[in-house]
């Protein structure tokens, strides 16, 4: 197991190596300046100093060396810095001082350090993405459940109505319908997701809450209705098992066969989808972000796209890279640890 | 003395069969047969049909141009307003109402159909060609199974919805100058969507395919020196069919959803093109004034990729010899 993990790991690197580069050379070929907005009154000469004063005077390769140092060896020592000095996990520790004031991956609409910027956006994206997944999980498996145990009945028929409902409408029709009927037409939840709210009690937290259940919403209808058909499935290849006759036969009763005997073994499968699902609902939030004004990271990619910002787009996409090639490996290795039938070694 | 054995037609008459026989059937009439016994399945089906031969002829029958500016006429609300809201403007001449700009909502409708619906046809066949060329090739030749398969893992870990958004961005302005900017958008979305869906196509058509090559009548037609294309032309591609077609539906619905979404975010065809996610869009900064604008091309869509997904439901199960006959 273990050499199959090493393996695995040798693998990924050269994988997010290859779609970072293949990102970088995309984004080469985009056709804005960011020079465009510089008044004509300045010299040729000058622009282009400032020009390579951004870095964009070398060549592409040379220019994707740079990014890759910026990102996997100046940002760490950065954060390691932060950690040792600021944090509270290991603020004990003697500080770093790691980072000695090289040049980081600069946005070039605001100016200031890319990660800065996504650092301050990823509570928000945790927030409600986060969230929303444990909750669609969570629904999700108890109707999986259920509607395996009570194959073709009316509560099964009902769930696979509502799972083929949550497979077809996409999250920019139900987020726009949810703010007509709950903001608008009964004026119970606000329409935008303030970032600035700061929770300090009861009455802000209910605050927090009810800003927070819509987006939360739409983004658990996908999850609840992709995973609650792979439980149903899983649980109907289970039930008709040899174990679980004899579970009943020798007289346990009915939840403890369900609950403890099948729901268990059900969950192997499951589990590796709920770890593949992370990084998607990750570009599923793009879209609601954008509905409910929520400022996370997929609206600040968005916004980057518009304003040409190029560094901004390109660490953003490294990052949703990392995150699929992250969860894949979990999902690989989680997968052998639950099961020893499969261990690839 | 024995007598010749007599060859009476009557004494072998219990073992004649009493009906006429059956005649022989396909499996397609089968396929057919389980099919028509799902309901979801007929009813999407029929859905599709019936949505895709109204964007295809309605432009026909609806004659209005969507594109019309009729400034006198805006902001009419649906004719079904009138039952609640005597007071609503309403006129039988736009029984779905106008926009802002005194555009008709219909043929809007229709039109941003017939965009939308073109989109996830094409991008749905490009990317069924490529996942289906991977996957025989990959499958069939040993040799390039192991780089296919690294690319299809490659391109599985490609964050989709971004990379589309990055894409749509950066090529939109050369391919507007070759193409038009209807056309050039089309291409784009089309080329774009395509390229980034085609991967669960390659994967299930290779597994199928590694099962198939090892069969006697693969083995058969090697034997009698078929070349490696006429195998695969006349007897592996017939036999991949079934998942080809489950993955097509899919397809579909990603396609549409996909091709709305980008609408939707803005970075989709121009601005005066009407299809079904930027009709959604545009409508959004006035849903409380005119919900029925957001409600109109969301419910197309969804009803749209839902009847797909039925289909697809139907099919697969149509499609798998274990359920048949059940």
């Amino acid at each position: 197991m273990l050499t199959f993990t090493i393996r695995r790991l040798v693998l990924a690197v050269p994988t997010l190596l290859f779609i970072s580069f293949a990102i970088f050379m995309l984004l080469q070929l985009a056709p804005g300046d960011p020079m465009a907005q510089v008044p004509l009154t300045v010299p040729p000469e000058v622009k282009q100093q400032m020009r390579e004063a951004l870095g964009l005077g070398q060549p592409p390769l040379v220019q994707y060396w740079k990014w890759l140092v910026q990102v996997l060896w100046i940002e760490p020592k950065i954060l390691i810095d932060w950690l040792t000095q600021d944090s509270w996990l290991l603020g004990w520790l003697p500080d770093t001082n790691l980072y000695q004031n090289e040049l980081r991956v600069i946005s070039w609409q605001t100016r200031s350090p890319v990660m800065d910027i996504v650092i301050q956006r990823i509570p928000q994206t945790l927030w409600v993405v986060a969230l929303a997944y444990v909750v669609g999980v969570l629904i999700a498996i108890p109707i999986g459940v259920y509607s395996a145990y009570r194959q073709y009945s009316v509560f099964d028929q009902a769930g696979t109505f509502v799972t083929m409902i949550g497979f077809s409408i996409p999250p920019f029709f139900t987020g726009p319908l949810l703010i007509v009927i709950f903001s608008v037409q009964l004026g119970w939840l606000p329409s935008i997701y303030d970032t600035t709210h700061v929770v300090n009690d009861w009455a802000s937290f209910k605050i927090q809450l009810q800003q927070m259940i819509m987006p939360v919403m739409v983004l658990a209808l996908q999850t609840t209705a992709q995973i609650s058909r792979y439980m149903r499935a899983s649980m109907l290849d289970n039930l008709n098992m040899d174990y679980v006759r004899t579970a009943r036969a020798k007289g346990m009763s009915e939840a403890v066969v369900v609950t403890v005997h099948v729901l268990r073994n059900s969950m192997i499968p499951v589990i590796t989808v709920i770890a593949l699902g992370v990084p998607s609902i990750f570009g599923g939030a793009i879209i609601t972000e954008n509905v409910f004004k929520v400022n996370g990271i997929g609206q600040l990619l968005i916004t980057a796209l518009f304003a040409n910002d190029l560094p901004m787009v390109m660490t953003l996409t490294f990052i949703f890279a990392f995150l699929i090639v992250a969860f894949n490996l979990i999902a690989d290795i989680l997968y052998g640890v639950l099961d020893p039938r499969i261990r690839y070694d | 003395m024995t007598e010749p054995a007599t060859t009476d037609p009557q004494a072998i008459a219990a073992l004649q069969d009493k009906g006429p026989l059956a005649p022989p059937r396909s499996q397609w009439l089968d396929i057919w047969d389980q099919l028509k016994r799902h309901k979801g399945a007929m009813i999407g089906g029929f859905f599709l049909i019936f949505i895709t031969l109204a964007v295809l002829v309605g432009p026909y029958i609806w004659t209005l141009d969507p594109q019309k500016l009729d400034i006198r006429n805006k902001d009419l609300r649906p004719i079904y307003t009138a039952i609640w809201d005597s007071t609503a403007k309403t006129a039988w001449g736009h029984p779905f109402g106008t926009d802002n700009l005194g555009r008709d909502q219909l043929a809007q409708m229709l039109a941003g159909g017939r965009a939308s619906m073109a989109v996830g046809w094409a991008a749905m066949l490009l990317s069924l060609l490529i996942g289906t060329a991977v996957g025989v090739a990959a499958g069939f030749f040993r040799r390039l199974d192991g780089p296919l398969m690294r690319l299809t893992d490659l391109f599985l870990s490609l964050p989709i919805l971004p990379l589309l958004l990055v894409a749509v961005t950066l090529f939109r302005q050369p391919l507007r100058a070759n193409f038009g900017p209807e056309g050039g958008m089309f291409v784009l979305i089309v080329t774009i969507i395509g390229i980034t869906s085609w991967m669960p196509t390659a994967r299930i058509v290779r597994g199928d395919i590694l099962t198939l090559k090892e069969r006697e009548f693969i083995l058969a037609a090697r034997s009698i020196g078929t070349t490696s294309w006429k195998t695969i032309t006349r007897h592996l591609l017939p036999n991949v069919l079934s998942p080809i077609m489950v993955s097509a539906t899919l397809g579909l619905a990603t396609a549409i959803i996909t091709e709305s979404a980008l609408s939707f975010l803005g970075v989709g065809f121009p601005s005066d093109f009407p299809t079904w996610g930027k009709m959604l869009a545009d409508a959004v900064p006035r849903m409380v004034d005119f919900p029925e604008r957001v409600i109109l091309p969301g419910t197309a869509i969804s009803l749209t990729v839902l009847a797909v997904n039925y289909l697809g439901d139907g099919l697969r199960d149509a499609l798998d010899p274990r359920m048949r006959g059940r």
